[in-house]
């Protein structure tokens, strides 16, 4: 069947063509939405199997980094969106999409409701930074995107990655629920301990992305879309890498997932 | 009533933006303070209940996770003294316009007209601080008087105050009466001086002698008069003379006729360098290739990518207002060259943003002229701009430099590129044509319109002196512009316009009378342009530069879809009035006429400059070489110099991957540290084909030899993308003149050696890109880049940025800089020279020296023929540019990118000097590295050329090398990366 994937645009979101070709490049029918329209419209989504929310600066990431997106949608497209996910549909925010995702609340969705309970904010350094990155998958999370993944290699392009929890309680439940997806290592995959450069932000408990406790719902701050081809690697001209790139298989597993349960 | 929302980070929390200014404040001002805490202040003027209060505080500004929150009250009580930073009234508030948008989200309804949301940010100091040192922090770190405001409060004076505003709201309450004033123009040649001073005209006498003939001529005072006008100019048709007529806009210099007298006396007439040099040098080679599309007559110049791609590429300088506000002149000067792009044919898509930078040294420890900032300041709120311009419109930054020279103080140079992708067939039309037809409507697009920006074109064709306008100061607004493109990019693929062009230097005056030359007239009702307040003369309308506005023509039976569009994107956009042939632009305001011009005298009635040019060679001091037998610190010494250090502080806080295109980032090697040639991307998913870009530019020659100077800094651009495998014949350039004064005046005594200096270098463009085959697709200059303030004038060097970009057909075949293995054979490729003058080393020595690089183009570009064939045939493993600090620095940082050492022997380059072996910086030249079974076919193909052996890359971490004289270097290679990365380690 075809596996048709909402890319969701506009107002300052800015990987929008490359998250594109990336869910095309796994096999999905993918198409850029605009965020008025599907306000406009909300049934558009029904036709949909998967929600990308890209990377970018969503309103300059004035007041918080995307906050007010964020609040957008909570309160013009809430209810759609949690009838989406309620539907067993699948659903990533990268970067500014995470941040977005856990500002109104769709990650790290303890009890189905729009409550936030983690975020993501300034980075130790201060600084907006471009640099690559080791991820470990954590073996016991529920993330169907990261199926069969261990250990990638992606950039992060961002100056609020940081990730802290409300709460020790919280970090628990992320956990024990296995909602805890993806965590910044070294290059042999051992922990980092929260230290830069491997761990480019100062992240609590080296934590670079979340599920919701189905694992459908998917946030990170690194950029997989960046990382389909093998040509995006920065080291590509003298290592031995595979012919794709890393993050391609996150995609496929979104798609080979529709394919397997929603048809 | 207007509320105050404070926020900042729970007590608990570090506060890693606090902490960035405790660290600036130690480094940049050596001001010690124990602890800074900042506080974002939101001030909502707006009739809002308690509750309506509390929903914003608690779900738009306070993030419940890490924050604390207050209204109408003050959030902290433990510091010492507080500083509150906030804007002048009527300067760009991003933060403030978006949480109006946000507060309208939450509270169901929008702000009402006249009410606003305005951000300010509190910093709070806890430690020994005073009045006095608050004020300096102020005034040298946080905030720039020019574009923003403060206040500053000890504890104690705080304790009686309950969260009140401390600045005000910034408000604009000047206003200028809407009333079009007649200029007499029956003035003496002295007044018509004055009346150009005065008004910020920057016109010259003739030029004004030429507008008061043109009202004196009885046939166009009786079209005038038949018209309802006055026999003397009104305010609005002067005030769009000046800007039309500017140096910024028709390039009079570039355009004069110059008599150049030689060394030898000889005299000759240069009738417009432009002509005779910059686009002689494009025809010349357009007989040789096939790719050239449209060149010189739009915003960008534009090339064939593939068969149904178009590439479009321009870099713009904006040196005057990064002077004045470094952060806001440079992220205007990156989004301004954004919609250059988003004007070109039919509007293209941004695909990669290139930045080099001119400054004084940050180390600078003089005086600082009045209206100047430090060079460290300037040097941080220039990048920040560019970093902000660039990441938030998801726009990757490719490539660039930051050049360093002492007279750079005087002003700096912010050089911002853009390259764009434009497919070969919009909507049926090929997309590098559009023109305006009579009766097609004028749209305006985006942000409105303020007194910000007025006689920003005029401003920048003087000096920097005591009355530069503040209103020249903007701040971008990357997010308003990215709505705007994303709208129109889908109106192009919609064929709703016919011609589009940017709103830039001389704002609508500009872009509606450029327009209007193809239908031959254009009517424009100023009253319906969106202000952003009230208050704005009917000439200020149409002069303002408000940033984010593209004009464009749409025809009347597509208004409505056009506009109805813009309405579902959320972009402002305003029928003004339409395109016509009665040969005149007109000015209407409220239904009457207020300024009529012929458009051919406004376009061909600027009378043209006539210029002296005298050229003495300098005389130049000869120094004896100072050469040590430390080796090893000289080089580390070079490594580290401002010029050659590695940047990537700066260079990592740029999105440079957005978009997906990335093949060679700006840093690479076994840790991603090592500095590249050239940036390359693969613009069209699927296709292997691909762009390399690179730039080329040493001011640091231009006070020995301009012409050398010129033909080094084409050699650099074009050696860096041979480097990276670009082939002859695929690569085009594009020039960016920056120069100081060249017309002989009071204010330049020495003009006729500058103009010299121009003609000499332009010289040299036509010689190298003829001989090279590289087209100038496109181009820009700058021409009074001083400064002068009572005695003070601080002229830059003469400086010329060249960019190149290359066109691959396969990707995958790109070569790098950092060696790839132990045991393979390290070449020096090109001739080495003893050409010390305005190199590195003898910098180091506070000597300039005599010998400039001299450039042998026809040698040159044989050894490049060569040396791209043994890269496409897959002979060579590294390949790195030898540019400033010679081969010395180029072997080292291929060693240490790639990790692994050298065993080096440069005895056989033939020196007595190992400074010069070593140090010299000749053109031409490349460090490659060759596995050693493919030696012999890598020799063989470059046999006639001079290739030198001079040793292997070995597994042990040590530059080992053999010097003349018994002199022998071994250091290790952690040492010289160190050496190289810590100058600027921020």
């Amino acid at each position: 069947m075809t596996v048709r994937t909402l890319v969701l645009t506009g107002f300052g979101i800015n990987c929008d063509y490359e998250t594109e070709w990336a869910f095309r490049g796994a096999g999905s029918d993918a198409q850029r939405v605009h965020l008025n329209d599907l306000i406009g419209r909300p049934a558009l989504l029904d036709g949909f199997h998967i929600l990308a929310i890209p990377g970018g600066f969503s309103f300059g990431d004035d007041i918080a980094s995307g906050k007010i997106l964020a609040n957008r949608l909570r309160y013009k497209f809430g209810e759609p969106l949690l009838k989406f996910i309620a539907d067993g549909k699948l659903a990533i925010g990268i970067c500014n999409g995470f941040q977005v995702a856990v500002k109104m609340g769709l990650l790290p969705l303890f009890n189905g409701a729009l409550t936030q309970e983690v975020t993501l904010t300034n980075n130790d350094s201060g600084r907006f930074e471009n640099r690559w990155v080791n991820l470990r998958t954590d073996p016991g999370t529920r993330c169907v995107w990261l199926k069969g993944i261990t250990q990638i290699t992606l950039p992060v392009r961002h100056g609020e990655g940081k990730f802290i929890p409300r709460e020790e309680a919280v970090l628990e439940k992320l956990r024990a629920q296995g909602q805890v997806a993806l965590r910044y290592c070294r290059s042999d995959g051992s922990p980092v301990g929260e230290v830069f450069p491997a761990n480019p932000n100062g992240s609590v408990d080296d934590i670079a992305g979340i599920c919701d406790p189905t694992g459908r719902i998917f946030g990170l701050m690194p950029h997989p879309e960046a990382h389909v081809v093998r040509t995006q690697h920065p080291r590509w001209f003298r290592e031995a890498l595979r012919p794709e790139g890393d993050g391609l298989q996150i995609f496929r597993n979104a798609v080979e997932y529709v394919n397997w349960r929603l048809s | 009533m207007a509320h105050r929302i404070e926020v900042a980070m729970k007590g608990h929390l570090a506060d890693p933006i606090g902490q960035g200014v405790k660290k600036r404040l130690a480094e940049d001002l050596g001001i010690e303070v124990e602890d800074v805490r900042v506080v974002d202040v939101y001030t909502i003027d707006a009739d809002l209940n308690a509750g309506e209060l509390e929903r914003l505080r608690a779900e738009l500004f306070t993030d419940p996770v890490i924050q604390d929150s207050v209204v109408d009250h003050s959030l902290l009580c433990d510091y010492s003294h507080i500083v509150e930073v906030g804007f002048r009234p009527g300067v760009t508030d991003n933060v403030g316009k978006s949480s109006a948008e946000a507060v309208a989200d939450t509270l169901g309804r929008s702000l009402r007209p006249g009410e606003g949301v305005y951000k300010s940010t509190l910093f709070a100091f806890t430690g020994k601080t005073t009045q006095l040192t608050c004020d300096r922090i102020a005034r040298d770190l946080l905030a720039n008087g020019l574009i923003q405001r403060w206040v500053i409060r000890s504890r104690e004076e705080m304790a009686g105050l309950h969260g009140e505003s401390l600045l005000g709201l910034p408000i604009v309450t000047e206003r200028s009466d809407p009333v079009v004033h007649e200029i007499n123009l029956g003035l003496t040649d002295e007044q018509l001086v004055a009346l150009s001073r005065g008004r910020m005209l920057a016109l010259e006498l003739d030029e004004l002698r030429a507008i008061q003939s043109y009202y004196r001529d009885p046939q166009v005072r009786a079209e005038r008069a038949r018209q309802g006008l006055g026999a003397q100019p009104t305010d609005i048709e002067l005030e769009i003379l000046a800007q039309t007529w500017s140096e910024h806009c028709k390039h009079k210099i570039f355009n004069a006729t110059i008599q150049f007298t030689d060394a030898d006396g000889s005299t000759r007439t240069i009738d417009s360098l432009f002509r005779t040099y910059v686009k002689a040098a494009t025809d010349a080679v357009a007989k040789n290739v096939d790719w050239l599309v449209s060149v010189f007559h739009d915003n960008a110049g534009i090339i064939r990518f593939d068969d149904a791609w178009n590439f479009a590429l321009k870099v713009e300088t904006h040196n005057s207002p990064s002077a004045l506000d470094p952060y806001g002149g440079a992220i205007t000067g990156i989004v301004g060259v954004n919609r250059d792009i988003l004007g070109a044919g039919l509007g293209c898509r941004c695909i990669f943003n290139t930045d080099v930078f001119c400054f004084a040294s940050p180390f600078y420890d003089g005086e600082i002229p009045p209206r100047l900032f430090h060079p460290r300041r300037v040097l941080r709120g220039v990048h920040q701009g560019v970093k902000d311009g660039g990441n938030q419109s998801g726009i990757p930054n490719l490539n660039g430099a930051i050049v360093f020279h002492e007279r750079f103080l005087g002003k700096p140079l912010v050089f911002c590129g853009t390259g764009g992708l434009i497919p070969a067939t919009v909507a049926g039309r090929a997309s590098h044509e559009k023109r305006a037809n009579p009766g097609d409507l004028i749209v305006m697009c985006g942000g409105r319109v303020g007194k910000d920006g007025i006689h920003g074109a005029t401003f920048s064709s003087e000096e920097l002196h005591e009355g530069s306008p503040a209103t020249a100061v903007q701040i971008g607004d990357p997010i308003t512009q990215k709505k705007l493109v994303d709208f129109l990019l889908e109106a192009r693929d919609l064929g709703l316009f016919n011609c589009i062009t940017d709103n830039g230097a001389g704002g609508l005056s500009s872009s509606v009378g450029e327009m209007a030359r193809k239908p031959g007239g254009a009517e424009v009702h100023l009253e319906r342009v969106p202000l952003k307040y009230a208050g704005l003369a009917p000439w200020e309308i149409f002069l303002s530069e408000a940033q984010e506005r593209m004009t464009l023509a749409v025809s009347p039976v597509q208004i409505r879809d056009f506009l109805a569009l813009a309405e579902r994107r959320a972009v402002e956009a305003t029928v003004l009035g339409n395109f016509t042939d009665s040969g005149r632009l007109e000015c209407f305001y409220e239904g009457k006429l207020i300024g009529a011009l012929r458009m051919e005298f406004l376009h061909e009635g600027l009378p043209k400059m006539r210029l002296k040019a005298r050229w003495k060679p300098p005389k130049l001091l000869r120094e004896p070489l100072i050469e040590g037998n430390d080796l090893a610190s000289a080089l580390k010494a070079v490594l580290g110099s401002l010029n050659v250090c590695s940047k990537e502080v700066f260079v990592r806080m740029y999105d440079h991957e957005v978009m997906g295109q990335s093949v060679l980032k700006q840093f690479y090697g076994v840790d991603n540290d090592g500095p590249g040639d050239a940036g390359v991307i693969r613009p069209v998913p699927g296709s292997s084909r691909g762009l390399a870009v690179a730039c080329g530019i040493c001011p640091k020659y231009s006070d020995l030899d301009t012409y050398r100077m010129m033909a080094c800094a084409v050699d650099e651009a074009m050696r860096n993308l041979i480097c990276v495998g670009a082939k002859l014949g695929r690569i085009a350039g594009l020039d960016n003149f920056c120069w100081p004064d060249p017309v002989q005046s009071e204010k330049a005594p020495d003009g006729e050696y500058k103009l010299a200096q121009l003609v000499r270098c332009c010289q040299a463009l036509y010689d190298v890109c003829v001989a090279y085959g590289i087209p100038l697709i496109s181009g820009k200059d700058s021409m009074k880049n001083d400064y002068k303030i009572g005695d003070t004038k601080i002229s830059i060097p003469p400086t010329v940025l060249f960019t190149a970009v290359a066109i691959l057909d396969d990707v995958s075949k790109v070569v790098t800089m950092d060696v790839k293995r132990p045991g393979d054979r390290v070449y020096a490729v090109g001739e080495t020279r003893d050409e010390m003058g305005g190199s590195e080393y003898l910098a180091l020595f506070g000597q300039v020296g005599t010998t400039v690089p001299t450039l042998e183009p026809s040698r040159a570009l044989a050894l490049y023929e060569r040396l791209s064939q043994a890269i496409e045939a897959g002979l060579v493993a590294s390949c790195h540019d030898c540019s400033d600090g010679g081969l010395g620095v180029a072997l080292a940082e291929s060693a240490f990118a790639g990790g692994f050492g050298m065993n080096l022997d440069i005895t056989p380059l033939g020196f007595d000097s190992n400074a010069v072996a070593l140090f010299s910086e000749s053109p031409s030249r490349f460090v490659v590295t060759v596995v050693p079974d493919k030696a012999a076919d890598f020799e063989a193909l470059l046999r006639s050329h001079p290739v030198t052996g001079l040793g292997e890359v070995i597994s042990e971490k040590v530059f080992r090398l053999r010097g003349y004289g018994g002199v022998n270097l071994k250091v290790a290679l952690g040492e010289l990366k160190e050496a190289w990365q810590k100058t600027l380690r921020w």
